[in-house]
């Protein structure tokens, strides 16, 4: 093996470090949990909810997701080309631009920086930080993929490239920005079509850093933690293109009853739709690729997880649909059930995966074996009881809400004050900032495993004498 | 897809840049280059500077996390909120605020609810009016003065019109003025739509019992009215309703127009006995039932004595 030659330690300061911007954005989301039924705990200027929880959107999908997504695609793509990194200082100089980019995206959101678009929020400075950042990354990986030595990409290699073009596309054209000064500036695109541009940008961001890059961890460490090859070559490549190909139609499903025009709104449900197909391609493939096999979810704790992962996407790939239909919208659109809907995503599927990811390649990287599968499962599931009940009591008030909005009395008058349907959210809401806790702890379990993993496995290299 | 692809790098990046553009061209690039994209309602006015202050203090403290600004043209939102959103209402929206999640009211229509005193209330302690609320305060604006060049400067940024007194008006504004103008210029390109101000099937004398319709009218202004109008209808931020003057003018009026006050509010332009309104009320005639809005009559009637 020449295992030596893999820059490994670029890979493991990746981790560490969505792990500790993990936990920031972690704690920013029990914080607002709290406000949104104690106000007293809103602390002006820096800490109202309006900034604390774009603080906790960006803290977590860009450091604890993006952060995760470098250190582990660098991991994959190595292995899979089986060609060391493509500059490996470059990838070096790239771990401590995107810690000290990190540090300016925290600072400047509690400072009230801000653009307004959704999961867009960094001012100009920042979006050029980004970009650079960005570059930084598909050059490593695109040099890594062309100077290869396996001949064929495997599956997971598409699918970082897919999201590698797709996310610099998106991201440059919703950010095109006219600057006032440093600290603000203003979307070059206006009402009705910036709404149109920020959907189309809000949709497939979610699509390609919380979904595609997530499949590439999936084809990949699935079939290495099982032993088993993944079930269908074919059903990848359809299921592949077809969602890269659908996902950019369907924005417009977040501006249903909004004044952007009605055909682009229909166009966008049809896609919707029809996305159902080509995502329960990769939970097929996942299940059948167990399916040959069902002793590995008892045996192999890392199954557990990768198949409670990729069956949260599935859960979500229909909930999202449903959700893009006019009568499903005009009910949930705007309410709690939104949340249960983004939590199941992040916390069921995302950061499932990406634990289990980081479980398989800790060991690796330190040559020893996981510290504990008992902290493992505990860990696996707290944070499976923490993310089902936020999201059903989300669920819950969000449905009850939407009902209380659109109730009438006989005489056609409105059946509740807007304050009469916010107050029965409170209970849930209380509810929720538990579920957060029982999350939180088993994610507390997960860094204890991981930090024990990496001190264990430099005690033996140091015992071994290396 | 042919197998090759699986094995060249570049073709298969340029093919994923291929089938991204499509739907992108279609559904986002083309209808941006159509004017159906880039609509404006004559009515529209352009923000002031102080307008546009309170605008970036709306952004700045991410109020739009909370509140969405689109009223969808379904019936009962139609009803809670007014006339529903418009294309050619957000034309001077860079970018659109309409916000994704509705934990507080909309605010698409909030100018022509409440007039500005009720605002700077509200901004400086949200639970004196509505006690259940979630709000945060934002009494810190009181202290935040704005800044003349920098308002400027980012007036130019947008291209958008203004005058130098426009900006010599900024002088001894703070941002909590800046926040409370922005409030007041939501929804005035579409002018509210009127009820008939007519009281109705229902009327006092049939509901019967004199003393229970002022006592559940006391309950009702409690929650929906003494805010502006007082504990006990002394008048704070409205008038006084203790007295005999309504709309301004000495006289009382009839309990039917009392109650077309109520349904329709005092948006300007209406006129109720001949006195002209001239803004300030909301309208209730979708938040409450004509029982309702007689207790709170009676239960008026009663102070008044
Ligand atoms: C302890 C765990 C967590 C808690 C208590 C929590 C809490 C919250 C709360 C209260 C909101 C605001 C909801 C609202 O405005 O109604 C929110 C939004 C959000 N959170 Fe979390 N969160 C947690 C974990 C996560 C994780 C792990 C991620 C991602 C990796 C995440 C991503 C998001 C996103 C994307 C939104 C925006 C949702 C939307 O716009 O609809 N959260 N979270
Ligand atoms: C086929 C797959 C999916 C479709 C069609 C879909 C559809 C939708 C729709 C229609 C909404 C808007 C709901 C509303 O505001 O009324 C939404 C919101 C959201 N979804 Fe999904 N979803 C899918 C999968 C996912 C996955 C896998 C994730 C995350 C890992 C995710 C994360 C989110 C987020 C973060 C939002 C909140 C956006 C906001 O701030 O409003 N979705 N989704």
């Amino acid at each position: 093996m020449d295992d030596y030659r893999y820059d490994n330690q670029t890979v493991n300061g990746f981790i560490l470090s969505a792990i500790f911007w993990g936990v920031i954005g972690i704690v920013a989301g029990l914080w607002i949990s709290v406000q949104m039924w104690l106000p007293s705990w809103n602390v002006a200027p820096y800490f109202t909810f309006g900034r604390l929880r774009v603080f906790h959107t960006n803290v977590l999908a860009v450091g604890l997701g993006i952060g995760a997504i470098f250190g582990i695609t660098y991991y994959i793509v190595m292995r899979l080309t089986r060609v060391p990194l493509f500059l490996p200082k470059l990838a070096r100089f790239h771990l401590y631009l995107f810690n000290v980019a990190m540090v300016l995206v925290a600072l400047s959101l509690l400072a009230g920086m801000n653009q307004s678009v959704e999961y867009a929020e960094l001012e100009w400075p920042l979006d050029v930080g980004v970009v650079i950042l960005w570059v930084i990354f598909a050059i490593v990986v695109f040099g890594t993929i062309i100077k290869r030595k396996e001949d064929q990409m495997y599956i997971s290699l598409w699918y970082v490239i897919a999201s590698i073009v797709a996310v610099a596309i998106l991201y440059i054209v919703n950010n095109l920005a006219v600057p006032a000064d440093l600290f603000k500036s203003y979307q070059v695109f206006a009402g009705v079509n910036s709404a149109n541009v920020a959907w189309w940008y809000g949709h497939n961001v979610v699509g390609f850093l919380l979904t595609t890059p997530i499949l590439a961890m999936f084809y990949y460490f699935l079939p290495k933690s099982t032993g088993i090859p993944i079930y269908s070559h074919r059903l990848s490549i359809i299921s592949f293109w077809s969602v890269v190909f659908a996902y950019l139609w369907t924005g417009a499903h977040h501006l249903v009853y909004t004044p952007v025009p009605d055909w682009i709104q229909t166009l966008a449900i049809i896609f919707t739709i029809f996305l159902i197909a080509p995502s329960w391609g990769s939970v097929v493939n996942g299940y059948y690729t167990v399916g040959s096999d069902w002793s590995a979810m008892r045996t192999n704790y890392l199954t557990k997880f990768f198949l409670w992962g990729i069956t949260f996407y599935g859960l979500q790939t229909i909930q999202g649909p449903s959700q893009g239909l006019r009568t499903v919208s005009q009910l949930i659109h705007y309410t709690d059930w939104v949340p249960g809907h983004v939590h199941m995503g992040t916390m069921g599927w995302v950061t499932m995966t990406v634990c289990a990811s980081i479980y398989y390649v800790v060991p690796k990287i330190y040559k020893t074996e996981i510290y504990s599968i008992k902290v493992a499962n505990t860990h696996f599931w707290l944070v499976l009881i923490g993310q089902l009940m936020f999201s059903i009591t989300m669920w819950i008030t969000g449905i009850q809400q939407g009902a209380m909005w659109k109730a009438v009395n006989p005489d056609g008058t409105l059946k509740y004050t807007f304050m009469e349907t916010l107050v029965p959210n409170y209970p849930y809401w209380q509810m929720r900032t538990v579920s957060g806790l029982i999350f939180t702890v088993g994610m507390l379990f997960f860094i204890y495993n991981v930090l024990m993993t990496m001190h264990q496995g430099k005690q033996r290299m140091a015992g071994a004498g290396v | 897809m042919s197998g090759r692809i699986y094995s060249k790098p570049v073709a298969f990046i340029l093919m994923s840049v291929l089938v991204i553009a499509v739907g992108t061209l279609v559904t986002m690039v083309i209808p941006m280059l159509t004017p159906q994209m880039h609509p404006r309602l004559e009515a529209l006015r352009v923000y002031s500077p102080l307008e546009m202050a309170g605008k970036d203090v709306y952004q700045r403290e991410g109020c739009n996390n909370c509140h969405t600004q689109t009223v969808r043209p379904l019936r009962t939102e139609v009803m809670r909120y007014g006339e529903y959103s418009k294309a050619g209402e957000f034309a001077f929206d860079r970018p659109h605020l309409w916000g994704s999640k509705r934990t507080g009211p909309d605010l698409a229509r909030v100018g022509l609810k409440y007039p500005d005193m009720w605002h700077y209330m509200h901004f400086e302690d949200p639970q004196s009016i509505e006690p259940q609320s979630n709000m945060p305060s934002y009494a810190f604006l009181t202290g935040n003065p704005l800044d003349q060049t920098s308002v400027e400067g980012r007036m130019k940024a947008q291209g958008l019109a203004y005058s130098e007194a426009e900006i010599a008006e900024l002088e001894g504004k703070t941002e909590m003025d800046a926040l409370v103008a922005y409030m007041l210029y939501l929804g005035h390109a579409v002018p509210p739509v009127v009820e008939s101000a007519e009281a109705g099937e229902v009327t006092m004398e049939e509901l019967g019992d004199h003393e229970a319709l002022e006592h559940a009218g006391e309950e009702t202004f409690e929650h929906q009215c003494s805010a502006c109008h007082g504990k006990t209808g002394e008048g704070v931020i409205g008038p006084s309703l203790r007295d005999k003057v309504w709309l301004g003018v000495e006289g009382d009026i009839d309990d039917k127009v009392i109650f077309a006050i109520i349904t329709n509010g005092t948006q300007p332009g209406l006129e109720y006995a001949g006195r002209p309104a001239k803004g300030g009320m909301p309208p209730f005639g979708n938040a409450l039932t004509q029982k309702q809005i007689w207790e709170l009559i009676a239960y008026i009637r009663m102070i008044q004595k």
